[in-house]
């Protein structure tokens, strides 16, 4: 069936069955490759977006529960590195293999979206959903306090 | 995307400027003057003067550095970059790093020696020909400038890009075309380590950029017109046979646009071999998928089927009563030594099967047309799926196109397209519908199909003399690889404890190799990483029974031997070890050898009463007799730590009627954000002439340290991992 999506604030129309994972009609129908498949269980977050600015794993979550939602992925921060997150990123020099790094610069955004200076057992929460394999966790911690002050620098 | 992008650092900017959405590149690391890397992989060389074929100039002055490296999270565009530009003397922030073109390596002459991208070799091992590259290059630039300007070349300075001769001036990029003409009577030698000016300063990874905003391009990320996507299921028992499955119950579904058996070739079982199995190819992933876990597929485990973790126990218990291959011995037989001893050391050790669970899932796009065929394959040596995919098809190595990616990590193993069947079936796949495909293995397959760290069990013994130090040392590994020792690493199965450094006078280390029927192969730091485990857990005992501090003793036993004495020494300056600590606190040490680096860890636990265990702390010390980039290796160092944390606390394959139970993350347990102690990283550099490597070793000595920690808070030894499997209550 049709289904209308809007992604990064653009629409989009996508024929497909309403049951198939958002990740899929992300990567496979529309072409915004950032979002990447890692388990399709929810267990790792390679996947993670938002929708409607709360963090979701698009490989679980049906294409048609975002109908008519703000879906916003990786390619959708910014047009040019500059969000705040992505720049405690780049300072902290967080990805090795990168794979795993748009869901968790994604998971780490929808944090401080709702926790302007989140606490070690807040990051640990918020974070513990999405697996990094090459190990960059200590630096994710670091850059996503880092993020919280460059936001805080903007706001002041 | 066109299959053969070509890119300068120009039309890059052009193609960011021009481009709108978020594919946008940003490359100006702030406060840093950064080399820059594009996020799609390249085939074919950049513009500009070729002056060899590791490196050409621009007009503009920048500098392409083609690397024929994998970059699989381990830094090696960063590496290969900086020591191809530490030579040629050109500003960083004027260098841009991309994939070189490996049909051009594998079948026009092999100029980049080696594409392979494991054994923490590239810098240890490939430096020397890597800085020739850069050498030669800014030699020819000087005698190109001299042979203008009427003066000796050596009268010329080449620096920061610029060439310099009394009042003559002039610039890399002027000299570059007839550079490229030039050749020399004789080839520079390469710098030492004192005149360096680029390597051994922290230079950011220029791959950073690229990995913050879904633009860098992986394996998996392949798109092409007309392209459709397989899914594919192999006996879950490999060399299993397919019994039966019905294409009809799903034929009907909406984008099916194939069913195809998968066979295994007779004979050929031993490396990257097609398996058994089934692919569904559809218009879509998820459609292949789908269909694929609906149709009914049935399989013929045959006795393999009867395998399993507690067969290979037993196996092994009975194996550990007979005589085995000798790895290593020395001195006088230390058996009848043990015997005849007052204070005997006994213990048994294993380590479970452990797979790489790339974040990556295997993969593999081919394109097979009558002129060429187009590979994209996340492998850690790109030649490795040119090779394949030309046996396979039986096609000319020349028409076959490897384009290389980003890699979504590789540990070992050949990444998740070197030395895996996922290349051979792509490639069949498309060669049979004439049309690109993309393989991709669920999860599932990913865990079941890989080639898997081989599970070890190992006896060890010793006796100690009159000083309290051991005088006769004895061990038997029982080990389970598939394809021998060469497959899986130097000697893997007691690695570690057969090249202990430590002087026993007497020794014995034994190994039986039992060819096991799941495929094997390398996993990060092989051997050291499972065997690490074992002696350094030994060692403790040893020295506890002799009533030695574990650290006085590894320095007692190490003496005269400067790479450790160097490391164990630092840790003593920097951990504050004791033994002295409240019940329910622990400190523990480790110090290992992987790929000529030794690497010492020091971990601090506190165990609960309950037997909840903490991990406060963890120090790593390291030689690797040099560093280039302290700012990647202190990365890699913490990386590795977490690791193979997460092999000895929480992972472990369940191997069960012959196959794998626990094939995804919710059972194949991984550490995760709130598990990730913190790590501290310090270099002990012997800097003499010998060179270590850097991606791996950092794992090995971390286990051992907790588990000797966990002993100190508890006085329980943990013998097997993962360690969440043991009872660590105490009163």
């Amino acid at each position: 069936m049709t289904i209308k999506l809007k992604i990064n604030g653009n629409e989009h129309q996508v024929d497909i069955e309403p049951e198939t994972p958002l990740l899929w009609v992300l990567r496979d129908s529309v072409g915004l490759t950032g979002t990447k498949f890692g388990c399709g269980i929810a267990e790792c977050g390679a996947c993670t977006v938002h929708v409607d600015g709360r963090s979701v794993k698009s490989c679980s979550t049906p294409v048609s529960s975002a109908v008519g939602k703000e879906i916003t992925t990786i390619e959708g921060l910014s047009d040019d590195n500059t969000h705040p997150v992505q720049q405690a990123w780049i300072e902290n020099g967080v990805p090795q293999c990168g794979y795993c790094q748009s869901g968790q610069i994604m998971a780490a955004t929808a944090l401080l979206s709702r926790s302007s200076n989140p606490t070690n057992s807040e990051i640990d929460a918020a974070m513990s959903g999405n697996l990094c394999r090459c190990g960059t966790y200590l630096k994710i911690r670091k850059a996503i306090k880092r993020a919280a002050d460059l936001m805080q620098e903007t706001k002041a | 995307m066109s299959i053969n992008p070509t890119m300068t650092r120009r039309t890059m900017i052009r193609t960011m400027v021009g481009t709108s959405g978020g594919m946008l590149l940003g490359f100006h690391v702030p406060g840093v003057g950064a080399a820059v890397v594009a996020p799609k992989p390249w085939t074919t060389p950049t513009d500009g003067d070729e002056i060899n074929a590791w490196l050409s100039i621009d007009t503009d002055g920048t500098v392409t550095i083609r690397v024929p490296h994998s970059e699989q999270g381990q830094g090696a565009l960063t590496s290969v970059a900086m020591m191809v530009a530490e030579e040629l003397d050109v500003l960083w922030e004027n260098v841009q790093a991309v994939f070189a073109d490996i049909n051009r390596h594998v079948n026009y002459g092999e100029e980049y020696i080696a594409t392979g991208t494991s054994g923490s070799a590239v810098v240890r091992r490939r430096h020397p020909h890597i800085m020739q590259a850069g050498a030669s290059a800014r030699e020819r630039l000087k005698a190109a400038a001299a042979s203008v300007w009427k003066v000796k070349p050596q009268d010329v300075i080449a620096k920061q890009g610029e060439l310099r001769s009394g009042s003559h001036h002039g610039t890399y990029a002027q000299f570059a075309e007839l550079a490229a003409q030039t050749s020399l009577d004789k080839e520079p030698a390469i710098k030492s380590p004192d005149q360096w000016w680029l390597l051994g300063t922290p230079v950011p990874r220029v791959d950073v950029p690229v990995k913050v905003n879904g633009s860098a391009q992986y394996a998996i990320d392949t798109r092409l017109p007309g392209m459709v996507y397989a899914a594919v299921k192999c006996c879950p028992v490999p060399w299993g046979k397919l019994k039966s499955f019905d294409p009809d119950a799903i034929r009907g579904r909406a984008g099916i646009v194939d069913i195809v058996e998968l066979k295994a070739v007779p004979g050929k079982s031993t490396d990257a071999d097609l398996q058994n199995g089934v692919a569904v190819v559809a218009d879509t992933w998820y459609r292949a998928k789908t269909a694929l876990d609906l149709m009914p597929v049935e399989w013929e485990f045959g006795t393999d089927g009867e395998v399993s973790n507690e067969s290979q126990a037993s196996l092994a218990n009975s194996l550990f009563d007979e005589p085995g291959e000798i790895s290593h011995e020395s001195g006088q037989d230390p058996r009848p030594i043990i015997d005849k001893a007052d204070k005997v050391l006994n213990a048994e050790f294993y380590r479970p099967y452990e797979t790489h669970a790339r974040m990556e899932p295997i993969n593999a796009t081919v394109s097979v047309t009558d002129e060429r065929v187009d590979v994209w394959a996340p492998a850690q040596d790109q030649s490795l799926p040119l090779k394949l995919v030309a046996d396979q098809l039986q096609r000319d190595p020349k028409d076959i196109y490897v384009n290389t990616p980003f890699i979504g990590g590789a540990f070992g193993g050949g990444g998740g397209g070197g030395r895996t069947a996922v290349v051979r079936q792509a490639a069949e796949l498309s060669n049979r519908l004439k049309k690109p495909v993309k393989v991709i293995w669920s999860r599932e397959e990913d865990i079941m199909q890989d080639k898997q760290r081989a599970p070890v069990h190992s006896r060890l013994s010793a006796s100690l003399g009159d000083n309290g130090l051991p005088d006769a040392f004895y061990s038997r590994a029982v080990w389970f690889p598939s394809g021998g020792v060469k497959r899986n690493g130097p000697a893997t199965a007691d690695y570690s404890i057969s090249t202990m450094p430590y002087h026993i006078p007497n020794r014995r280390h034994e190994r039986h190799n039992v060819n096991g029927h799941i495929p094997t192969t390398t996993h990060r730091a092989p051997g050291a990483n499972q065997n690490g485990f074992m002696i350094e857990q030994f060692v403790d005992e040893m020295a506890l029974a002799g009533d030695w501090d574990p650290l006085e003793w590894r320095l007692e036993m190490t003496k005269g031997q400067e790479p450790w004495q160097r490391v164990l020494l630092k840790l003593k300056e920097v951990a504050g070890f004791t033994t002295d600590l409240p019940k329910g606190e622990g400190m523990g040490l480790a110090v290992i050898e992987d790929h000529g680096s030794i690497s010492a860890a020091c971990a601090t636990v506190t165990v609960s009463r309950r037997g909840q265990l903490n991990i406060e702390k963890v120090i790593i010390v390291v030689n690797s007799g040099y560093v280039i980039n302290p700012l990647n290796a202190s990365e890699q160092l913490e990386g590795a730590v977490c690791w193979e944390l997460s092999h000895a606390l929480y992972a472990g394959l369940d191997l069960d009627n012959g196959h794998f139970k626990n094939n995804n993350f919710d059972t194949y347990n991984l550490m995760r954000m709130n598990q990730m102690p913190p790590v501290e990283t310090h270099f002990a550099l012997s800097q003499d002439g010998w060179w270590g490597g850097m991606g791996e070793p950092g794992g090995p000595p971390s286990p051992p340290a907790v588990a000797n920690a966990i002993y100190f808070a508890t006085g329980k030894r943990v013998r097997f991992t993962p360690i969440n499997k043991h009872d660590l209550s105490w009163s």
